[in-house]
């Protein structure tokens, strides 16, 4: 089943700021879907017209099959929503907050009390229910935001940007939390500046720029077009100069080598160069920019069609 | 949503808005006691003793209807306007647009917190009020119909209010600028009936002047206005206004690009 359906979706603002010139969008059910684009694309004003925060001017949403003019209600109640921003009560405690998202979806409160237990300690906030919002560490806070949006169970979690600003160890916890939702059916719709991190989780991805999808495709067809890889090679000793013949290469530092290697050439040359330079790899890693590159590839080429 | 859904979104906001005014009671409950008690002992007790009678009651006995009603009117309106601005302002009104709660029970939930202020400060009022003098009752139904419609209608004006304000400013406005002005033009402090015909006829298109008659009926029995105009005009002004805000907020003026 489709979880989403975005069609000829436009939002014009006042001041004729065209945010979507006519959207075409599809997710699948269960899916890990990625929503990239740069500042300023249409990510936030798509999602908002999704969770219903932002009225849309022309165009037909459909949340697991139902309507989001004509049935409103039902297709609202599949769509667990973590913004960008925080945007709950900051005197609020963090019981509260989630007690009262349960109740505002007629979630009883007994059933809640039993969910916010379940999922503040899932998400390491259940020592600090009694905390005031503004008390919480920026981290918590996200955490707070992804408890919220799950009190009323909905089949689909949209995240907007939820790792902004957390350190990386509570990222990579909060990765593992998503993984596993998604695991047990929820299909998640993310939208983040970290490509690693799409590229990490997602199955899926779109890429909107300028209010228009202008990628639509799996995560590995998307990489699969990546011509040329980067690795980052670290030498034994200290190497003041290396030749590599037929490669781009950078000497970052006197142990430290960037090598870019095309798919169709394979690592063997640079290894068989090196040797024969006396040179010896200790070891080698793919510098993860691969989806970054793809990125503004994909978002320049654009730009250059529509100039 | 069903209607124990519905329910339980309904009581969720109430609760919430209550929790809210009783957490900040010093800045909520306190302020109404303070300025009523100052009221009642500078006009009634030093100033109303040379006045002397009022529509056939000591002055002090005349104006604490209109008093207990200015408390109300104020202490309504300012909740939900102030309440349903900072969740604006704040954004955690988001929680409730993305959820599927009906507009009517946004506006009954937000009115339903502004209600509940005003009842309890008119308690609080009244209990004060009989410090100073001895309360009569003559229709305890006209009292409470007269308190909740008026509150309800005061609270969906702060609504409304809140809706279209875009800073703290504009939820000052009204109350500054209207609210004030037609309280003190509305009867509280004098009978309608001690000014000249025109400015009479005048008054009575001031709605609050209904209100505070219509409570003072409920009190001593004596009205400048017809009880039965003044109970359906009540009901009107609250119909017309509950239409007005649910309106824009289904548009989603205010809150919705």
């Amino acid at each position: 089943m489709q979880a989403l359906t975005i069609s000829g979706l436009t939002k014009t603002y006042r001041g004729s700021v065209h945010a979507l010139k006519g959207v075409e969008l599809t997710v699948q059910e269960g899916d890990f879907f990625a929503l990239l684009g740069p500042n300023g694309a249409g990510k936030s004003t798509t999602i908002g017209i999704i969770s219903s925060l932002v009225n849309q001017t022309s165009g037909d949403v459909k949340v697991f099959g139902y309507d989001l003019d004509k049935e409103k209600e039902l297709a609202k109640s599949c769509i667990g929503l973590v913004p960008q921003e925080f945007n709950f009560n900051q005197f609020e405690t963090v019981l509260q907050i989630v007690l009262n998202q349960a109740g505002y979806y007629g979630v009883p409160r007994n059933v809640a009390h039993e969910r916010a237990e379940k999922y503040l300690s899932q998400l390491d906030l259940w020592e600090k229910r009694n905390a005031r919002a503004r008390e919480l560490s920026g981290g918590m806070k996200r955490r707070l935001m992804i408890a919220r949006a799950l009190m009323h169970e909905p089949r689909m979690l949209i995240l907007d940007e939820p790792t902004a600003g957390v350190d990386i160890e509570i990222r990579r916890s909060m990765w593992q939390f998503l993984q596993e939702i998604n695991a047990q059916g929820i299909t998640i719709i993310l939208t983040t500046h970290y490509l690693e991190e799409a590229e990490m989780l997602c199955r899926n991805i779109a890429i909107i720029d300028k209010g228009l999808i202008v990628e639509n495709t799996t995560m590995k067809a998307l990489l699969s077009k990546l011509n040329i890889e980067t690795f980052v090679l670290d030498l034994q000793g200290e190497t003041a100069d290396v030749s590599l013949s037929g490669f781009e290469y950078r000497l970052l530092d006197s142990s430290t080598l960037e090598v870019d290697v095309a798919k169709s050439d394979g690592l063997n040359p640079v290894f068989s160069q090196l040797t024969e330079q006396g040179i010896q790899v200790m070891s080698m890693r793919n510098k993860a920019n691969r989806l970054e590159e793809l990125f503004v590839s994909l978002v320049e080429a654009g730009r250059k069609e529509s100039v | 949503m069903s209607a124990g859904n519905n329910w339980i979104a309904l009581t969720t906001i109430w609760i919430k808005e209550c929790t809210r005014f009783l957490r900040i009671w010093i800045q909520t409950l306190v302020p109404p006691a303070i300025t009523m008690s100052l009221y009642f002992v500078i006009f009634g007790n030093l100033i109303g003793e040379r006045i002397g009678q009022m529509g056939g009651f000591t002055y002090m006995e005349f104006i604490v209807p209109g008093l207990i009603m200015m408390s109300v009117i104020t202490n309504s309106y300012a909740n939900v306007s102030s309440s349903f601005f900072s969740a604006k302002f704040q954004r955690n009104l988001e929680e409730m647009l993305v959820a599927p709660v009906p507009t009517w029970v946004i506006i009954l939930g937000y009115v339903g917190g502004g209600v509940a202020r005003a009842m309890l400060i008119g308690l609080i009022v009244t209990v004060v009020s009989m410090l100073f003098v001895d309360v009569h009752i003559h229709n305890l139904a006209i009292i409470v119909l007269t308190l909740l419609l008026t509150a309800t209608l005061f609270a969906t004006a702060g609504l409304v209010n809140g809706i279209f304000a875009k800073t703290f400013d504009d939820i000052s406005l009204i109350p500054t600028f209207v609210l004030t002005p037609l309280t003190y033009l509305g009867g509280v402090f004098y009978s309608l009936t001690l000014l000249p015909e025109f400015w009479q006829w005048v008054s009575k298109a001031n709605p609050i002047v209904y209100m505070v008659n219509g409570f003072r009926y409920g009190f001593l029995g004596v009205s400048d206005v017809n009880i039965g105009l003044a109970m359906g005009l009540l009901v009107l002004f609250n119909l017309a206004l509950f239409a007005v805000a649910y309106t824009l907020l289904k548009r989603g003026t205010g809150i919705r690009a």
